[in-house]
């Protein structure tokens, strides 16, 4: 959509105090901390370099890929599911999907963390049901560990997931679903080769956020993985408040800031910001 | 590829349609024939939309019955009635190709590679589409997509073909191309064809016959000429086309029609009048009347003015008033209208005894 110059001016006037903030509260204090990772505590390019042969590093770094990559499965799949009934069930179900979309938002994440705690501990309310019914013995260890950081930052994610999946189905035109059924196509087949396929750039949107969200997990994380399964954000806190390494924290944290800033240059060339919301 | 036997032939039983409180198709009975061209014509709303999407079996009608080639299908799911169909807006699948488009039909049937090869090449050919087979939808003009549209509803040989609006979205020129193009893929599928148009020149033009629809009810059903030239009802004589009105009184049966008093002249009228006695409606297509210079006794005539004149090309549209006031329209010649408009004074407006029909006064 294309205004006048006046439009444009109004707009870049409507959108200045944003970019002001945006500058002041994040721009400028994180050249600071790019210049930590390269002065502290010797100047020079020594924090990269150990960034690419400490082993520890390596490893939370290879474990909060794994967890991003799984909980955008499973966030993206769950979204879009719950999607197709918000946008296409029946009056009912429509408003039972966004309550469910919608009431995760107004409760805080470390109510959350804490709620899948009680929930998930070896004396929480699932393994004393399970033993209650005679179906284990033993507690299953279902916090304090990976699974417990992807059923929490999971069940975070989905909402955000849903926007843009809801924008691509909304955009949809009934019509060609009804083509392919009036030429011989079952529901099934439908939705699998006609209306998946044409809902792709939802499922390009929703699987990035999901996935840039999850790189930079904290709260849940720290609660849910019990210090057994720390992610990078949780490894940056540890090194700047616990252990004074201020320069290997801000050599994390400026690799992780470029490789969230590459993933959104991608997901910008295939989809539209526009999609997203 | 077509079976000419497998056309389908279908039956409407009392087919009615209620959306809440919006009675959307009453009581409706129509016998589509095999390999028919009948189109459904009508203004918005009047029906004819929804009757297609229960033929197409996308809309459940709320009383009545479907059969197709004598089978129960009422209650048949749209993807079992093996309907092909063309959408207004063509609902092509945008993340496929031509050639996927095509082939969808015979992938959801299971027909061999080698088959849907053949038969989509072949499609392709038919609807001119030979060189655009890999490009994706929006690649593709307005009439390609068309065409596309078209080949995708056809490849499958189905036994009744449906299109809706089918044309609306194409240019005037465009629209005549793909007209006559539709008329040839009928000829060679020899397939059953209903399509929906508001559009009462594409519907004369095109259709074995034409279904007219206002508020929900099936008005009339006839071949073009039948019921361009002796419409049921005062509708369907206005929406088919321009028409004059004629206050005509003692409307009396006569020798081989019926005689009566139109602006004080006597008029004779081949049309019957058995129903219609007193005072009625002289109906006339503007291109039966003419305009002469004096009254002459083989022709019906009474006086008019001429007021206006609408240049068309090839004729002349002119706007006449009568004595008593009432609005003629005719089509002549434009030597003639021009002839008729220098004049300024009276000229005789005329019709033979065999065009125009009675309706009854002010009836619908």
């Amino acid at each position: 959509m294309r205004g006048t110059l006046s439009d444009r001016m109004g707009a870049a006037v409507l959108m200045a105090p944003l970019l002001l903030f945006l500058i002041l509260a994040y721009a400028w204090p994180f050249l600071g901390v790019v210049k930590w990772s390269f002065t502290l505590p010797t100047p020079g390019l020594g924090q990269y370099h150990a960034l690419l042969t400490d082993e520890l590093v390596q490893s939370v770094f290879i474990r909060t890929l794994r967890i991003a990559a799984i909980v955008t499965l499973v966030s993206v799949t769950a979204a879009y599911a719950i999607t197709v009934v918000w946008v296409r069930g029946s009056p009912v179900q429509r408003v039972l999907a966004e309550f469910c979309i919608l009431v995760p938002f107004w409760i805080s994440v470390l109510t959350r963390a804490f709620g899948w705690v009680a929930l998930l501990s070896n004396r929480g309310l699932i393994n004393t049901w399970l033993q209650s019914i005679g179906f284990i013995s033993e507690p299953l260890t279902l916090v304090r560990n990976e699974f417990g950081v992807i059923v929490g930052m999971s069940h975070f994610l989905i909402p955000f997931a849903v926007f843009p999946l809801a924008s691509a189905m909304r955009s949809l035109d009934e019509r060609v679903l009804l083509a392919a059924r009036g030429l011989g196509s079952s529901r099934m087949r439908t939705f699998w080769t006609v209306f998946v396929p044409m809902t792709r750039s939802g499922i390009i949107g929703s699987a990035m956020i999901t996935f840039v969200f999850s790189l930079g997990f904290f709260v849940t994380p720290a609660i849910l993985g019990g210090g057994r399964s720390v992610m990078i954000a949780e490894l940056i806190y540890l090194r700047i408040f616990q252990s004074p390494d201020w320069g290997l924290g801000a050599a994390i944290s400026v690799v992780l800031v470029v490789f969230v800033g590459a993933l959104m240059a991608l997901l910008f060339r295939y989809v539209k910001p526009k999609q997203l919301v | 590829m077509q079976q000419p036997g497998r056309a389908a032939e279908i039956k409407a039983n009392g087919i009615g349609k209620s959306f809440g409180s919006f009675r959307a198709l009453d009581n409706l009975s129509l016998d589509i024939g095999r390999g028919e061209f009948l189109t459904l014509l009508g203004p918005s709303g009047s029906g004819k939309t929804t009757f297609l999407m229960i033929l197409a079996g996308f809309v459940q009608p709320s009383e009545g019955k479907l059969f197709s080639d004598g089978v129960d299908i009422t209650n048949r799911p749209a993807e079992q009635r093996a309907a092909g169909m063309v959408f207004q807006g063509y609902a092509l699948f945008p993340h496929m190709s031509v050639e996927q488009n095509i082939a969808f039909p015979l992938k959801v049937r299971k027909k061999s590679a080698a088959e849907i090869k053949t038969r989509v090449g072949e499609m392709v050919e038919r609807v001119g589409l030979k060189g655009h087979e890999k490009k994706l939808p929006a690649q593709l003009s307005g009439g390609q997509q068309q065409r596309v549209a078209l080949a995708r509803a056809l490849v499958f040989g189905p036994g009744v073909l449906l299109l809706d609006e089918p044309f609306s979205a194409l240019d005037k020129s465009l629209r005549g191309q793909m007209q006559a193009e539709m008329k040839r893929l009928h000829q060679e599928t020899g397939t059953t064809f209903v399509f929906v148009t508001h559009d009462q020149s594409e519907a004369l033009a095109l259709s074995s016959r034409v279904a007219i629809f206002n508020h929900g009810k099936l008005l009339q059903v006839g071949r073009p000429d039948e019921v361009y030239d002796r419409p049921a009802n005062r509708f369907v004589a206005e929406f088919l086309g321009e028409i004059n009105m004629l206050p005509v009184k003692g409307v009396r049966p006569a020798d081989n029609g019926a005689t009566g008093l139109c602006e004080d002249r006597a008029v004779n009228m081949r049309c019957k009048a058995e129903a219609i006695k007193g005072d009625a409606i002289l109906a006339i297509r503007p291109e039966d009347m003419s305009i002469a210079p004096e009254a002459s006794v083989n022709q019906n005539g009474i006086a008019a003015t001429a007021v206006a004149s609408t240049y068309l090309g090839a004729a002349t549209k002119l706007d006449l008033t009568t004595r008593q006031g009432a609005k003629v329209t005719v089509s002549v010649p434009n030597e003639v209208a021009a002839a008729a408009l220098s004049k300024g004074n009276s000229v005789w407006l005329t019709w033979p005894a065999e065009k125009g029909f009675l309706l009854p006064d002010g009836g619908q």
